[in-house]
């Protein structure tokens, strides 16, 4: 498949834009900061993004979604990166989309076409520690008469304060399975953490949480699956908008460069700058075309996308952490205030980076899917 | 799509019956077994000599080219496939040549009919092997600034000067030459794009020695040399136009370069060398340098692949080129580095069969000249940082 977009993709990408920047440019997510507000995300915004159909991007036709796949998602999350928009759509219409998605059933169904109106935030969580490891995951579900019980820890879960629904990644005996966890059931705490980049994640807390049979998406037994395709989707989502946060610190920087003057010269005719900015649009170039094929391989055969994925996200981290630094540098003392937008843009990425795996955790993997 | 599939499986199944089993092996000393043709070369084999008249003979050694002038006429999709297939069976590239990679595609755009129909058949069957005359000792990135004079004789030009670095000069039998016809104009506005026989009276090489112990490259001296007017490729004094658009094909050659390796992995290359520990590089430090490299490897393929179908969607930008050729060399110099620390010690021995004389060394070094022929790193960034960036007085 062609590394471009297709005709419908690139329309999809212009109403995105025209939209998200529209309704929600870093000004929303300022405001929302400096209000202290109680989610941390319009609700209201929100309900559009549903009347637009995008909550609904990968949910199936029948269920009132768009039916469409990883691609057309990445093209969301890209301008959500451009606009640093606060929105439950990583991980409800990305990520716990994918999961239910990936489980299949009716009751998983059901669950999609409430998030394809917009009436359902999930939350998938699966970190412990501070560094993303799911493989050295300790939360642990128990069977117990008819259904589990569930005892653990979690922390960095995305948009948790608001969710009307926990994904939670938990072992199963020798096996992990997923497991669907009301936050308001007995035993489960939730503590809302709000991000250095003024974004929010969750704290949850899981003690002899008693669950039903069917609380388990995998069925004891895909669950292993399910949560990789859905880390896998998040993974990509995510290097789409860390591509989204890149070009747009890198464009604000480059027209910094040709309107700021020292010695008499825009600083943008210093070659000390030039070659810096040059060599970083080689890395947002390569971000750009590794996230389109990592995002391609996952619509096609999600099960075999994970060595892509790993390049896409690692890439994508590498590239827009460059962005970030070299925007704040090249902006001068500016770049340091407050009231300028380049800090969110370094703020943004620097979370997003830390979500489901930075470039070392992936270059890791990578390293060792090569025998070494 | 069908058609395609089709296409791959004659291919394939052509290939299979047509490419000598010596021809599918890894190289043992790439630099002496690799095809250039022209009047003196000696073949390695025979099995090389009948590769090469084979893809020749369906104009495969220029795929892409039209087949009035012996190329294979093929579509970009097809090239592609004829590329991926002889990967697959690990064919070697039939014939390098500056005539396939650098003239051609000039004489394509801007030669006369006579001049393609004399020059590309050649070089198709790589009877005639060229080299290219760009650089002069006072010339290198400011390459405009040439002095190689050819002044108007009537019936021909003649031509006086010296060039540098002219990549195997010694062995050529055509240069394609940078000369200056008018010293009143502009540095931009007064080059002229030659051809002439490197056996012209006046014409003379000498060999200059690298740092990989090799001499690939000369120093090319013109003494009154005479170019008949018919060597003139397109207009007088507008020879900077067509001298840029062979550049952009140079740097897509070189840029690609580290990438078409096969071979060892570089993860495989240090785990032989160093070992491993639970599974994992014995040198953990090197271990995170190499997996960078790797994943920074496989993401230029990828962004090489966008590269082409950008052009095809006629959305690429006219300099890209300049981006594909400074980081491909950058990462090129990257892996060899990593490959000496890999090799170690091993690595470093200049001498004898186990080193294979110091072949990896003697890469390692070459690579250095990545970044410099065709364009240094610095004058690629230049170009981005103007014709892309369009940044202000670069
Ligand atoms: C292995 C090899 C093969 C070659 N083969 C050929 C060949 O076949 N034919 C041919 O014609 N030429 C050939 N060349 C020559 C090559 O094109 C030149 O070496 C190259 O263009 C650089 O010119 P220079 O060597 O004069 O370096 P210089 O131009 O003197 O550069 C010296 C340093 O200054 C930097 N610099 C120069 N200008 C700028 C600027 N404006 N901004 C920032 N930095 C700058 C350069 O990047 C470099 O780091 C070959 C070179 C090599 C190494």
């Amino acid at each position: 498949m062609a590394l471009v977009l297709t005709e419908e993709q690139n329309l999809l990408r212009d109403s995105a834009r025209g939209f998200i920047a529209d309704k929600a440019p870093v000004a929303h997510l300022r405001h929302l900061r400096d209000t202290r507000d109680a989610t941390g995300f319009s609700r209201d915004l929100w309900r559009e993004f549903a009347d637009m159909g995008f909550a609904g991007v990968i949910a199936p036709e029948a269920q009132g979604g768009l039916g469409l796949g990883p691609v057309e998602a990445g093209v969301i999350m890209e301008e959500i990166g451009r606009n640093l928009t606060p929105s439950p759509f990583f991980a409800t219409a990305l990520v716990g989309a994918s999961a239910l998605k990936a489980a299949g059933g009716p009751r998983a169904e059901a669950l999609l076409a409430k998030i394809a109106s917009g009436d359902l935030l999930l939350a998938l969580a699966v970190d412990e520690g501070a560094k993303h490891r799911p493989g050295a995951m300790t939360t642990q579900a128990q069977r117990s008469g008819n259904g589990f019980v569930l005892n653990g820890a979690k922390s960095f879960v995305v948009d948790g304060h608001a969710a009307d629904l926990l994904l939670v990644a938990a072992r199963l005996g020798d096996t992990v399975d997923v497991f669907m966890v009301d936050p308001k059931a007995a035993g489960v705490s939730v503590e809302r953490t709000i991000m250095t980049d003024a974004h929010n994640a969750a704290r949850v807390t899981l003690d002899n949480v008693a669950l039903d049979a069917d609380a388990a998406l995998g069925a004891g037994e895909r669950g292993a699956a399910i949560l990789e395709t859905a880390l896998n989707v998040g993974r990509a989502g995510s290097a789409a908008e860390l591509c989204g946060v890149g070009a747009e610190a890198f464009a604000r920087t480059t027209a910094y460069l040709k309107e700021r003057k020292q010695f008499g010269r825009l600083i943008g005719e210093f070659q000390a700058l030039q070659h810096r900015a040059a060599h970083l649009y080689c890395e947002l170039e390569i971000a750009q075309a590794v996230t389109l094929k990592a995002l391609q391989a996952l619509a096609a055969a999600p099960d075999k996308a994970g060595p892509l994925v790993s390049l896409a996200k690692a890439r994508a981290c590498a590239a827009a952490d460059l962005a970030v630094r070299e925007a704040v540098q090249m902006h001068g003392g500016i770049g340091m205030t407050d009231a300028v937008d380049i800090g969110l843009f370094m703020k943004r990425a620097r979370v997003a980076q830390e979500l489901f795996g930075d470039e070392r955790f992936h270059a890791d993997r990578l390293a060792r899917l090569r025998g070494y | 799509m069908d058609q395609l599939d089709a296409f791959r499986a004659e291919t394939r199944a052509w290939l299979e019956a047509n490419c000598p089993a010596e021809m599918r092996k890894p190289f043992e000393d790439e630099e002496a077994e690799r095809c250039w043709g022209g009047r003196n070369f000696k073949f390695f084999s025979e099995a090389q000599r009948v590769w090469l008249e084979r893809m020749a003979a369906r104009g495969w050694t220029a795929p892409d080219w039209p087949s009035d002038y012996g190329g294979g006429g093929l579509s970009k999709a097809q090239t592609i496939v004829l590329r991926q297939e002889m990967r697959a069976l690990g064919c070697r590239s039939p014939l390098d040549s500056f005539g396939i990679w650098m003239l051609g595609p000039a004489l394509l755009k801007y030669g006369s009919e006579a001049q393609k129909r004399e020059h590309l058949p050649r070089i198709v069957r790589g009877e005639i092997r060229w080299c290219q005359g760009y650089s002069e000792p006072g010339a290198g990135s400011d390459l405009a600034s040439l002095q190689t004079k050819a002044e108007d004789k009537g019936d021909h030009f003649l031509v006086n000067g010296q060039k540098v670095w002219t990549s195997y000069a010694d062995k050529a039998d055509w240069i394609f030459c940078l000369v200056r016809t008018d010293f009143q104009a502009k540095k931009h506005e007064g080059i002229s794009f030659l051809l002439f026989d490197m056996t012209t009276p006046g014409v003379t090489t000498r060999p200059i020695l690298l740092i990989s112990g090799k001499s690939p490259f000369c120093e090319t001296f013109f003494d009154d040399v005479k170019v008949p007017k018919d060597n003139l490729v397109g207009v007088e004094n507008k020879g900077w136009e067509i001298a840029k658009y062979l550049l952009t094909h140079e740097r897509d050659m070189i840029g690609g370069m580290g990438l078409v390796g096969g071979g060892r992995s570089l993860g495989e290359i240090a785990a032989q060398s160093i070992g491993l520990e639970n599974g994992m590089l014995a040198d953990p430090i090197l271990r995170g340098d190499i997996a960078r490299l790797e994943a920074d490897t496989w993401a230029f393929q990828i962004a090489m692949e966008r590269a082409g179908d950008l052009a095809k969607a006629k959305q690429a930008h006219p300099a890209y080129s300049s981006f594909l050729k400074y980081y491909g060399t950058e990462l090129n110099k990257r892996r060899h580095e990593l490959t000496m620390s890999a090799l170690g010690a091993d690595g470093l021995e200049w001498e004898g069969a186990r080193s294979q004389d110091g072949e990896a060394a003697r890469a390692w070094l070459r690579t250095k000249a990545n970044s410099i022929e065709g364009g240094t790193s610095e004058v690629q960034l230049n170009i981005i940082a103007k014709r892309i960036l369009d940044l202000p007085g670069a």
